[in-house]
Parts: C-alpha cells; structure tokens; sequence
C-alpha cells in the first residue's frame, strides 16, 4: 500500500530524512519511535506533502501512485490521512463547517456526490460517539482555545469521518489522559480493516497496548535503523535510546 | 473641469432656486471655507495617500434638483429584510421623500429645510456642519456649501426603533458622470435605541463622486448602530463622512464594511463629549482590483470615564490599495480613558498594498490606550492544514479568509444585514 525507498528530504538546506526504506501492507499497523528530533514529524509531513519540506532523492509509492507527484489535498482524496502532532488553530471556521467541506471535497475527488444535510450529520454522530466528542467542541472555531487533549481528539474524530485508507497518527498519544487514550486507540482500531493501515508516532510503549502494530521501527538521525516486532516497544521502554545511539556511533558523527 | 467655476456657477444656481432660506448663511460661510482650501491635495498630511484631485479632471453633472428613479431600479438595490425597515433614498445626493418609506411611527424624518425652520430648529442650528470643526478641509466644506435636499432624522426620547433605519444613496449615472453630496443629520434623543445602515449604489456606466456627510448626535442613555456598506462599482468614487457626537453617557457601535469602489474614503469621527460613553468601531476592507480605501478614523475623548475599542481588518488582493490612519485623541481632562485600537491586514497579491498608521495624542496622564497592526500573508501552516484534509488550495484559501473577516463580520447585530455581507463575501471568493 505504501512504499517508501531511499527517501532523503529536508528543509531550508538541511539534510534531516537520510534514506528512509519502509514498505507497509494494507491490514498492517505499522509503529515508528525515536528520539526527539529523529525526523518522525518530517517523515509524516513528507507522506501528507507540506510543500515546505524538499525531496531530494527517493521514491514513495501509495496505492500504486507516485505519492510525492500528488498534492496534499489529492493525497487526502487517495485515502491519506495525517493526525497532526501540533493541530493547527483556526479562529472564524466553524469545525462542523470545516469537516463538512473536508467530508464533501473527498467525495467530489473520488466522483462521489457531497453529503446531504441529514446524512452528514447521521454520519456526525455516529462518529461523535465513537470518538466521544463533544457537540459544543464541534460548533466552535477549528482547534481554538481548544485544550491539547481536545484538540487531539478532534483529529482522531476528522479521521474517523474520512475513513482514511492510510492514518499516520503523529503522536497523537502525547499529552492525552488515560481514558482518552483509551477513546482514540478504539477510534483508531475500529478502522482497522483488511484494506486500511495505520502508521502510529509515538514516544510511548503504552499506546501500543491498545493499538497492537505489526512492526516497531525506530527512526534515529533520519534513518530507520532498527525494525522489530511490537517486544521492540518494550525494549526502548525499558533501556532507553543508548544502546541504539551507542550501535550508531558514526551516526552521532554526521550531526 | 475648472473646479473654482464649475462650483461657482453650481453654487449661483443653487442661490436663485433656494432664495435666501434659512440655511443660507451656512452654505455662504462653507462655500467661502472652500473657496479658500480647495480639494485637499497630497501635500496635506490628511490626504497623503488618497488622491481625489485628479477625479476633479472629468466632467460631471451636478444635479441641484430632484430626479427620480424607478420603482424597478429601486427594487434591485434594496438590502434584505426591506420589507421590515424604515427606508430612506437619496439620488444623486437629494432626499426622495417619493421613494422613501417610513414605517416606524416613533421615527421621525424632514426634509433638513424644514427640519430647521420647524420645532427642531434649535438642533439643527446646534449640530449641522459640526463636523467642520473636525474636518478642515475643502471637500467637508463643499458639502456644507451646498447642504439642500438633504434629511433630517429624530428619535425621541425613551424610543427604541423596532425597525431599522436603511439608507440607500443611490447615484444615477446612466446619462453621464454625477457628482452628488448627500446630508443628513441624525439626532437620538435621551434613551432612544436605532440601527442604521447605509448602502451605495451606482446605476449605469458613468463615473460618480459622491461627497456624503451625515452628523449624528446622541443623547444620554441612547444607543446607536451604524452599519455602512460600501459595494459599489468600480467607477464609483466617494468621500463618505460620518461624524458622531456622544453628547451624554451613551453607547456607539459603528461597523464599516467595504468591498468595492474606485477610490474610497472614509471619514469617520466620534466624539465622547460625556463622561461613561462606550464606543465600538469595526471595519473590514476586503478589496480586489484597483479599489483603493482608506479609512481615516478619529475618537475623540474629550472628558475622563470612556471606553473605546477600534478593530479593523483589511483583505487587500490583486493591485488594491488598504489605508488605516486610526487617531486616538485624550484630551487634557480626559483622565481614565480606556481606548483600544488594532488594525490587522493580509495581503493576498503582490500588487496589493497597505497603509496602516496608528496616531496616538494623548494630553492626560492616568489612561490607558493600546494600539497595533499588522500585515502578512495567509497563513501556510493553516492552508496546510486544510488541505491536507481534501481541500483544495483555492477552496482552503477562501475558507482562511472568510475565516479572518469573521471577527468583524460578528458585529453587524441585525441578522438580515450580516447575513447578506457574508453572502456577498463568500460569492467574491468563489468567483
Ligand atoms: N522548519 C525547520 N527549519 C529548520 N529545522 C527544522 C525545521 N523543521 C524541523 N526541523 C528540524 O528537523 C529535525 C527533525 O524534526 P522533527 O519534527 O521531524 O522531529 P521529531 O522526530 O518529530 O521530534 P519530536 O519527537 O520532538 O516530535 C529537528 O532537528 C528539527 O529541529
Ligand atoms: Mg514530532
């Protein structure tokens, strides 16, 4: 489904993705940890194509597409999805008004008729409750003066209403109370199928409790050097990024 | 055109037709201010960055005598929620009592001749052409030189208008270019409560240069809301004056909606004469092609206990032009004045061009004022944002600006009214 080889990216002239290789399957949960500033937000704004950050060597095939001709809004329209890290606030656009443009814009990509009024929000509440988000949140300015666990729980909740194909969730686990971690890895789960998969950022082993992946990946200096299955989580939980920097010394030398 | 004949002769013509009325020693006194002054130019600091002299090159009918429009012309032009509203219509800067329709009993409205003359002639003797004390120049005065035709509009006491008042200046250029100067004053008694919109219209594919005044006054307890919506065509032109006087405690909302025009200026004046007024200024400018507008603002804090709180925003796209000169005025008694000024604009094109000066002329020592503007470009992060939601880039542009016109959008109060400028927003962005 997605297939990155080589890719090199950065931006205002600094190197930061150095060749990153990652191949996932549909039906797959795919993790990436790492240390701060390893590249794992770059990767994910790469994928969701911010036409800030440059691609300077490499490939990414999504769905049989080059991902990297696309532009963000036809990305979204393939089935991308990204949960951003720091979700954008927008004062003067309503969020139901802004899901709504979101919802009907994918459908017209993909010749689909827009949504009417009943069946919009028929398809609101049902991803309401799912989500567990509240009517009040919906009606305000888009993320503002939203609290960071809200604001992460409305991006869980525009996933849920664009049923994404491919969810790259961009820690969307920080700064979440337990019960609402709880709530967006059902959300998430509950998209999971045999056709979609999920790429999941996160500095916590905790998440991949609820949300079990496939793969664990770790992502140091812009490279994934370590792939494992989910006891790789433990691993990092337990021993820190040390041993990872201590087996890349040379690594460390290329900063 | 020789502007000092072409006035002269206008000015004669208008003395025969009117004979020595009452308001005869006014005009007299403004046509020799202009005679002296002139149209402002450049080199007046005033006037530094709107050229209207050059729009005195063309020539232009200056009708001193009622003309009428049609019913049909009249229907096109009529702000949503009309059937409900006190509507009051210039053309070509004369009060057509014809065409006009009053609907609320408590409001009163007079041809400003009889008005004083009559049982308010006090008033009008008292406030009509105030604004010169403000406005120095030669184009305030052109307009006082020819006050005729114009309206006077009264609310008494305790009476709070269940119908808004609309105020259509329409110009008919249909045979030509028209220069027209509409006038009104508009006085609120203690406790009385009225909402005024005032639109302007072009009809045909002549040049207009309307010079518009309306003073208003309010008394003790009273509230106002004034709204202007300037929408007009490209080969509109206007200098447009509105000047407010808080003679008691009182409350003042003025909102100042453009979105169209060839060359637009602003003039808008409150004076917090009373102590405790409270006075809300809002302006957008959302401009496209040449428009050029310039808002030139003035709160006047005269004695100590008033609010003010000014915000305006510009849209300024292709080669148009956004000027905001905001002057905050604390006079030497005015102590424990609170006024708040923010100016903020984004620039969507190259071409497009903003000048924002805040003027500050404080002369007490215990206040507190703020002021601030800025100018940038939308914001990418926010465009990101949406498009990587599905959104397309000029669909998730126009959703980021509707979006910043918002907080000025949110204080036109009657429905009706902000519901038609929204409209009329959104249809510019999707064209
Ligand atoms: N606009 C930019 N200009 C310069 N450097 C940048 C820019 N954006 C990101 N970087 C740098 O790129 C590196 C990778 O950043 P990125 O946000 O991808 O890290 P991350 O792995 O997501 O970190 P975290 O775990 O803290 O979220 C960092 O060193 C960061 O400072
Ligand atoms: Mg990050």
């Amino acid at each position: 489904m997605l297939s990155i080889e080589n890719l090199h990216a950065g931006i205002e002239g600094k190197k930061i993705l150095k060749g990153i290789n990652l191949e996932i399957k549909p039906g797959e949960v795919h993790a990436i940890m790492g240390p701060n500033g390893s590249g794992k937000s770059t990767l994910a704004s790469v994928l969701a194509g911010r036409p800030e950050y440059e691609v300077t060597q490499g490939k990414v095939e999504f769905l049989g597409k080059d991902l990297l001709e696309l532009s963000p809004e036809k990305r979204a329209g393939e089935g991308l999805f990204l949960a951003f890290q720091y979700p954008i606030e927008i004062a003067g656009l309503s969020t139901t008004h802004f899901i709504k443009t979101s919802v009907n814009e994918v459908r017209k990509y993909r010749g689909q008729q827009p949504l009417d009024a009943v069946s919009f929000l028929k398809m609101m509440k049902e991803k309401m409750a799912l989500v567990n988000i509240e009517k009040t949140l919906l009606s305000r300015s888009l993320n503002e003066g939203f609290s960071g666990g809200e604001k992460k729980r409305n991006e869980i909740f525009q996933m849920a209403m664009l049923e994404p194909r491919l969810a790259i969730l961009d820690e969307t686990d920080s700064g979440l109370d337990i019960d609402a971690i709880r709530i967006v890895s059902n959300g998430v789960n509950a998209l999971r199928s045999k056709d979609n998969a999920v790429l999941l950022v996160t500095h916590y082993q905790r998440l991949l409790d609820y949300i079990v992946p496939d793969f664990v990946h770790v992502l140091y200096n812009g490279q994934i050097v370590k792939s494992g299955p989910k006891e790789l989580a433990y691993e990092l939980e337990e021993r820190g990024y040390d041993f990872i920097k201590s087996e890349f010394p040379a690594m460390e030398e290329l900063n | 055109m020789d502007t000092n004949n072409f006035f002269t002769e206008h000015f004669n013509k208008l003395q025969s037709q009117v004979g020595n009325g009452n308001l005869q020693e006014l005009r007299q006194k403004a046509f020799h201010s202009f005679n002296e002054k002139g149209i402002p130019l450049g080199r007046n600091e005033e006037w530094k960055y709107t050229r209207i002299s050059n729009l005195f090159n063309k020539q232009y009918t200056f009708p001193l005598q009622l003309t009428s429009i049609s019913e049909q012309d009249l229907k096109e032009l009529r702000l949503p929620g009309h059937e409900a509203a006190n509507e009051l219509v210039f053309v070509n800067g004369l009060f057509s009592e014809v065409l006009s329709n009053i609907r609320s009993a408590s409001l009163q409205v007079q041809p400003l001749e009889v008005a004083a003359r009559g049982e308010f002639s006090n008033i009008v003797s008292e406030h009509l052409g105030h604004s010169s004390d403000y406005l120095k120049d030669g184009i305030n005065a052109l307009n006082t030189a020819f006050v005729h035709g114009g309206v006077f509009i009264y609310l008494g006491k305790g009476k709070t208008l269940e119908h808004p008042i609309y105020l259509y200046n329409i110009t008919d250029a249909r045979t030509g270019n028209i220069f027209s100067q509409p006038r009104s004053l508009v006085y609120l008694a203690g406790n009385a409560n009225a909402q005024i919109v005032e639109t302007f219209n072009t009809i045909g594919t002549g040049e207009s240069f309307t010079n518009g005044v309306m003073e208003i006054v309010v008394e003790q307890d009273a509230m106002l809301e004034h709204y202007k919506i300037q929408n007009d065509a490209s080969h509109a032109n206007q200098v447009s004056t509105t000047h407010i006087r808080q003679i008691g405690k009182s409350y003042v909302h003025t909102v100042t909606i453009s979105l169209n025009g060839g060359i637009v200026r602003n003039n808008l004046n409150v004076v917090l004469e009373a102590e405790h007024c409270e006075t809300h200024l809002y302006g957008l400018y959302f401009i496209g092609g040449d428009t050029h507008v310039d808002n030139h603002t003035l709160v006047d804090n005269v004695t100590p206990h008033s609010f003010s709180n000014e915000f305006y925003k510009g849209i300024i796209d292709d080669n148009a032009t956004g000027i905001f000169n905001g002057k905050i005025m604390v006079q030497r008694l005015a102590q424990k004045t609170n006024a708040y000024q923010s100016n903020k604009n984004i620039l969507l094109s190259d071409g497009a061009s903003v000048n924002t000066k805040p003027q500050l002329e404080i002369f007490a020592d215990d206040v507190k004022c703020s002021h601030g503007c800025t100018v940038g470009q939308l914001d990418e992060e926010g465009m990101f944002y949406l498009r990587s939601r599905g959104i397309r880039e000029e669909k998730a542009r126009a959703l980021l600006v509707h979006a910043f016109a918002m907080d000025v959008l949110e204080h036109i109060k009657p429905a009706a009214i902000r519901s038609y400028v929204d409209h009329l927003i959104s249809e510019r962005l999707e064209s």
